[in-house]
């Protein structure tokens, strides 16, 4: 009898435990602590109440993201089952088995690279560029974008000023001379009885901000980064006329048209420069979008959203932002997290994530007849993503990253040198690094 | 008198403390000394000569499966040659001189008046050592916003007594300015430490020497330059020894201020080797940057300890 109660008792243990662990299956995924991140945590409540697992969400400021989840995944930590890493982690995290590569997966599920945007694909999942690798799902599309007080533009006195003193019509820039020009306007103008400002860009030194910002516009006037005949031979591309002239133009712009204290801002900076009416003009990533139609102060159509405007030769590009979300190798619950790859590739979930705020990345999503219409800003967004570049995205991302951020903060913020010595010191910079890299 | 192992070995258990009897005082001491000697050379020594291994190496920690290669000196050549780190190396000393310089003038001159008597002093010290109670992010993120030239106070300050526009100056901006900010940011901070040692110093003077200086006829001037500098050196030396080795490894407050900007104005070498080692993963070459601020810390230390001992043995 006491053998017989005892088995019963452990068959019974055995069993509600193999329940428990069926249902208490728990994934943790890691991202930017941001706007999007919170509409994925509701989002992600369908796909819990759907298989049981529980989510777990480790979420990290823009600021330190890199640093704090580069360094989680160098070290085989097992925080996170899921990454959405930025574009440019791409190349290290596969070099560096730090991604699953979700081939198999992806054809074994049915899920084709085809349904995506293609730029999106190419940003955050391939590596090697443009090769059928793939280390992500596009998950969250993101590029620069400028939105500009449409209130303001609309007002007659303010549109009679601007006429009497640029002898042109008040209309949303189109080139970067008239981004210019518009922003000179506005700088120190008297509105409603506040002083205003021309724009808002980006200067952060410490992480990304301005090389983001300088890249942004420099893509415009001709940049490359590279000879597209012979890679990483950069004479003549990154510091290129067009180049120097860009760059010499974002530090123009730097001189004469930002608040006074824009000497260290990025995306948080932005919003709060926008949002509280101190300036007519604003670059930012898409993702600030969604925020500023529901703000009491910018929202309700006083925002309009504008495409990265033309260079001087018509050229028109557009600095890439966004991630893919990847199944980090060290996982112990790989199956968990290819499962809510899986759930979150569906047409209706990824419609789901637009309607809340997450830019999708799905063409069946962003080609719909409606999407265009369906948001302000939903236009604006297609056309930017058609037109995007990136950073690099090597290995050594983030040594090429720091080295652009010195120099161009020494030459924009800090007034050091000119536009050439700070690209030709880049090319050195870079070179230096791919030396170093094995690939030079 | 009774011999303290017989004490605590009465103390113990009867067959511990025949196995404790039976021990002599070294192995006893070694006993009690062993553990601090193992965490000491587990947390400090061996990294150190880790360390000192892989500087001459080109190991990157973000590529586990790569090739080390040994390279000899060539990042200690790199970078003893690198103008940029020597920048860093000029920016770094002028924030050590700086505040070293005005923590120690001010932080003495606090504890010269605290140490008068008279009423609300002890709530005055309170007060004075609150910022150094702070967290240093903290310090550095309200500082950010004290020095906002739209919305910060400082500007207002320097318009009300000058002049000059608010908003035509950034503390943090371009203009020069910011490695001034830093150094006072980190002098309002630390100061009160300063002036806590010196206050120390200070009280520990016995009143029989103020005494008998004023029976000789000894002017107050004189007693300060003979009595009080000479006994409160000691401690003001202790103190530039600990500001100087805290602020030669200044991160923190620093990188939220300005993040080593504008350009690379105030890019401390703590924050420029932080950016090496943990951002670029060059783990080879920043182990060699790190050994260079080691031995550059240690030596100038050594010396100061030496001057320090003379000065307290005068």
């Amino acid at each position: 009898m006491k053998w017989t109660s005892l088995a019963a008792s452990a068959a019974i243990a055995l069993a509600w435990a193999t329940q428990a662990s069926a249902q208490g299956s728990e994934l943790t995924l890691c991202w930017a602590a941001w706007d999007p991140a919170n509409a994925l945590v509701e989002l992600s409540k369908d796909f819990e109440a759907q298989t049981g697992t529980k989510m777990n969400f480790e979420f990290v400021p823009w600021p330190n993201f890199a640093d704090r989840m580069l360094n989680e995944l160098n070290s085989g930590g097992q925080l996170c089952d899921l990454m959405i890493g930025d574009s440019q982690w791409i190349g290290g995290a596969a070099e560096n088995g730090w991604y699953l590569k979700l081939n198999d997966f992806f054809d074994k599920e049915g899920i084709s690279m085809d349904a995506f945007v293609p730029a999106t694909v190419t940003g955050y999942s391939e590596w090697p560029k443009n090769t059928p690798n793939y280390w992500s799902l596009p998950a969250f599309g993101d590029v620069v974008g400028w939105t500009y007080r449409k209130d303001w533009f609309e007002r007659p006195d303010i549109q009679a000023a601007f006429k009497e003193k640029t002898g042109r019509d008040l209309t949303p820039p189109a080139t970067m001379a008239e981004l210019k020009e518009v922003a000179e306007f506005f700088q120190g103008r008297d509105i409603d009885g506040k002083t205003v400002y021309g724009a808002s860009i980006y200067t952060e030194r410490g992480s990304e901000g301005i090389t983001m910002g300088v890249m942004d516009v420099l893509y415009s006037f001709g940049f490359k980064y590279d000879n597209p005949e012979k890679p990483y031979e950069m004479e003549g591309f990154v510091n290129s006329e067009g180049a120097v002239a860009g760059l010499e133009f974002y530090k123009s712009l730097y001189d004469c048209c930002v608040a006074p204290g824009t000497s260290n801002t990025y995306m948080g900076e932005g919003i709060d420069a926008y949002k509280s009416g101190q300036v007519a003009l604003q670059m930012n990533f898409a993702f600030t979008w969604p925020g500023f139609e529901v703000d009491p102060n910018v929202g309700g159509g006083k925002t309009g959203y504008l495409v990265n405007p033309a260079g001087p030769n018509g050229e028109r590009f557009a600095q890439l932002g966004g991630q893919g979300i990847s199944v980090v190798a060290n996982s112990d619950n790989v199956d968990g997290a290819l499962a809510y790859i899986k759930w979150f590739a569906q047409q209706d979930v990824q419609q789901k994530w637009w309607s809340m705020g997450g830019f999708s990345c799905l063409r069946a999503v962003v080609e719909d007849p409606a999407f265009a219409t369906s948001q302000p800003y939903a236009q604006t967004f297609l056309d930017s993503m058609a037109i995007v570049k990136d950073f690099w995205a090597e290995p050594s991302y983030a040594s090429l990253l720091q080295a652009s951020q010195a120099r161009f903060h020494d030459y924009v913020v800090a007034g050091n040198g000119t536009a050439k010595v700070a690209l030709d010191g880049l090319i050195a910079d870079w070179t230096e690094v791919f030396e170093d890299e094995g690939k030079l | 008198m009774a011999n303290p192992i017989d004490i605590a070995a009465r103390g113990t258990p009867p067959t511990l403390a025949r196995k404790v009897r039976g021990l002599s005082d070294r192995a006893i001491a070694w006993i009690f000394v062993a553990p601090t000697i193992f965490l000491l050379l587990a947390i400090n020594i061996f990294p150190l000569i880790w360390t000192i291994r892989l500087s001459f190496t080109n190991y990157a920690a973000n590529k586990p499966n790569a090739e080390v290669k040994w390279v000899g000196l060539r990042n200690y050549e790199r970078i003893l040659t690198d103008e940029d780190i020597w920048s860093n190396m000029t920016t770094t000393a002028h924030f050590l001189i700086w505040t070293i310089f005005f923590q120690v003038l001010i932080g003495f001159t606090l504890a010269w008046l605290i140490n008068r008597k008279f009423k609300g002093n002890d709530i005055l010290t309170t007060l004075i050592v609150l910022p150094m109670m702070l967290s240093p992010a903290v310090v550095g993120n309200f500082w950010t916003f004290l020095y906002q030239p739209q919305i910060g106070v400082v500007n207002y300050i320097v318009e009300f007594f000058t002049g000059i526009p608010a908003a035509s100056f950034s503390m943090l901006g371009p203009g020069g300015l910011a490695p001034w900010s830093i150094v006072i940011v980190d002098t309002w901070m630390w100061t009160p430490f300063v002036m806590l040692i010196c206050l120390a110093g200070l009280r520990s003077i016995p009143d029989y020497i103020y005494e008998a200086a004023e029976v000789d006829r000894a002017s107050k001037w004189r007693q300060f330059w003979t009595i009080t500098v000479p006994m409160v050196l000691p401690f003001l030396m202790l103190a530039v020894l600990f500001r100087g080795i805290e602020n030669f490894k200044m991160f923190d407050m620093v990188n939220l201020l300005t993040g080593g900007g504008p350009g690379s104005e105030t890019l401390l070498t703590s924050i420029d080797l932080k950016r090496e080692a943990f951002e670029k993963w060059r783990t080879g070459y920043s182990s060699a940057y790190a050994i260079i601020l080691f031995v550059t810390v240690f030596g100038l230390a050594s010396i100061y300890v030496k001057a320090l001992n003379k000065v307290k043995e005068r």
